[in-house]
């Protein structure tokens, strides 16, 4: 039997299915990891053993009857802004300390029905504002390569619960970079979906026409796997999308002959870190090893506008979205107050962070009587040509390689001072959902011992080819196969 | 450009956040260094270019209007932090 989880999804399913451990005791593993290590790494919110112990006699039984599907059994995290019926769902937020949904998003009902194991809900920055989880209300996640480090964000307690081994997959979720940069930082591979592709139906909203709930796992295969549960149509989600899921497992090879694959220069340019750039640079050679064509001087030129874009819309989207948060229906409530417009004031003011409350009053700003088309139209219109620029790329290339953040995860409190240089995180990943595109990103290498990520963006529902790529870069590399020593 | 303490005031009121007199400033500095940071969009042709605002192109996403149960009152009204009968509660809107 398996000492510890630090196991993919498809092994650990090898090992159910051949009755060489039950889910019970993968469970127990996962949960005596969780209390070992959870007071130094702090990447959960709500561990919910009871839950899990209870789903992990049930997945026993259906293996015991023959019915075993890829996530039967399996422990996973989810990320504390997706619904769970009658577990609480914080968002890291005073807001939403005590608040227990009656509903569960529609991806949580989907892995239920598999039989998955849920262990429990993972931190992030308040309403998923953030590249750090130093915005969370509760507390910060610590990086498990360097606990003086962030996790990245806002997924950092996802990212970093499946780098330290707490369970063997989480969820995350992304809107301007919050799987991948995360993913990077830790050393996980996760995956932002084409926008539309997975529902969103139960995730708390931020941005809406940015956000994507995705896959962060221990390697491509496990991503692929989870896309096959997860991904599909939702008439509960009007922007989900009514197309065909193909199987995302039958879309591995290792060759990589005739694919064509661009690499923006724009994304290796101002404030880049010398050694991720080397690293990712040298992750393109080893694709091009493979078989790919890559062609080195692709220009994206309004990449430049993506931050300013990113930084218009999400606010105004969320603006609008927390506008909902008034004390009356559910979560934190001011009761002390003279009347009920001091009452939505106060609540606002005492059940929001800093961050939370800088997006609200930058987003109340863009959609203000005299300011709407100065800077969120001007945004969607730029948002326009940022698409346009990626469209025609993908007529030429079947993906394009960059790498996932500029650095190396930086030290916690390095920069919670000043917002823009926070903001400047995510300058490689938020073009990705200003277009809708799908991207991932997998580990590649290292440097001083801190992960390094590159990041792969397709085409509009083309997570296919993103999962080929990876794929046959996981099986000539292992840097996705280290572990943290903790 | 610093946006004045009467326009954060502004803003704030339209948001229904109340803030303190320390975040009032603060947000005066960082708000307008955001805003400088944005003008760079103000450089970009966008004259022949319409707005996007959502990046799949769906229109009009109907449902079938018929008749379904919905959530159970109990259900709707378990985190409501006040409540009477089967009603949200608040303070007095209107005062005298």
């Amino acid at each position: 039997m398996t000492e510890d989880i630090y196991l993919t999804i498809h092994e650990a399913h090898e090992l159910l299915k051949n009755k060489k451990i039950s889910s019970v005791e993968l469970t127990k593993l996962a949960l005596k990891r969780i209390q070992e290590i959870e007071p130094r790494i702090h990447a959960l919110v709500t561990v919910t053993a009871d839950l899990a112990l209870q789903q992990a006699q049930q997945a026993d039984q259906l293996i015991a009857a023959g019915e075993i599907h890829p996530l039967t059994g399996i422990p996973g995290i989810i990320k504390d802004n997706m619904c769970t019926r009658g577990i609480r769902t914080t968002c890291s937020s005073k807001m939403l300390e005590n608040f227990i949904p009656p509903y569960s998003a529609t991806v949580i009902e989907k892995l239920y029905r598999q039989g998955m194991v849920m262990v429990g809900k993972s931190n992030m920055d308040e309403f998923a504002m953030g590249s750090s989880t130093e915005n969370s209300a509760f507390f910060t996640t610590r990086n498990p390569w360097d606990l003086e480090r962030v996790p990245g964000g806002s997924s950092g307690g996802s990212a970093a619960a499946v780098a330290a081994g707490e369970a063997i997959f989480a969820l995350g979720s992304d809107t301007g970079g919050s799987i991948r940069q995360p993913a990077g930082f830790c050393n996980v591979t996760g995956l932002k979906p084409t926008y539309g592709r997975v529902s969103r139906y139960g995730l708390v909203a931020f941005a809406s026409s940015l956000d994507q709930i995705g896959p962060m796992t221990h390697d491509v295969i496990d991503c692929a796997i989870l896309m096959n549960c997860i991904a599909g149509y939702d008439p509960c989600d009007s922007t989900s999308a009514n197309l065909e899921i193909p199987d995302y497992t039958s879309s591995f090879q290792t060759d990589l002959k005739g694919l064509r694959i661009g690499i923006p220069a724009e994304y290796f340019v101002s404030g880049m870190q010398q050694e991720v750039k080397n690293a990712v640079i040298t992750a393109i050679n080893k694709i091009s090893e493979l078989g790919a064509s890559i062609d080195w001087e692709v220009s994206l030129p309004s990449t430049s506008f993506a931050l300013a874009v990113y930084y218009i819309i999400a606010p105004s989207e969320a603006s609008a979205n927390l506008a909902r948060y008034d004390g009356v229906k559910y979560g934190f409530s001011y009761k002390e107050a003279r009347n009920m417009w001091e009452a939505m004031e106060k609540t606002r003011q005492y059940g929001f962070g800093a961050e939370v409350k800088r997006r609200i009053m930058l987003g109340t700003y863009a959609l203000s009587a005299g300011y709407y088309d100065a800077y969120y139209l001007k945004a969607q219109k730029v948002r326009t040509l940022i698409r346009r620029e990626f469209d025609q790329a993908f007529e030429k290339y079947d993906a394009l390689i960059t790498p996932t953040s500029p650095t190396i995860p930086f030290r916690i409190g390095e920069k919670v001072a000043d917002p823009v240089q926070m903001y400047l995180s995510d300058v490689c990943t938020l073009p990705v959902n200003i277009a809708g595109l799908p991207a991932i990103s997998i580990p590649a290498g290292f440097h001083d011992g801190l992960p390094i990520g590159m990041q792969i963006i397709g085409k509009p529902f083309g997570e296919e080819i993103l999962f080929k790529i990876a794929h046959a870069y996981q099986q000539v590399t292992d840097w996705h196969k280290r572990r943290p020593f903790i | 450009m610093k946006l004045t303490r009467e326009e954060v005031l502004h803003i704030a009121a339209l948001a229904k956040l109340g803030l303190t007199d320390e975040d009032v400033e603060k947000f005066r500095e960082q708000l307008s260094n955001i805003l400088d940071n944005f003008e760079i969009l103000q450089k970009v042709d966008t004259s022949s270019i319409p707005p996007t605002a959502q990046s799949i192109s769906l229109q009009n996403v109907m449902m079938d209007d018929r008749v379904r149960p919905s959530m159970p009152v109990e259900d709707v009204l378990a985190n409501a932090p006040q409540r009477e009968d089967d009603f949200f509660k608040v303070k007095i809107v209107l005062e005298d």
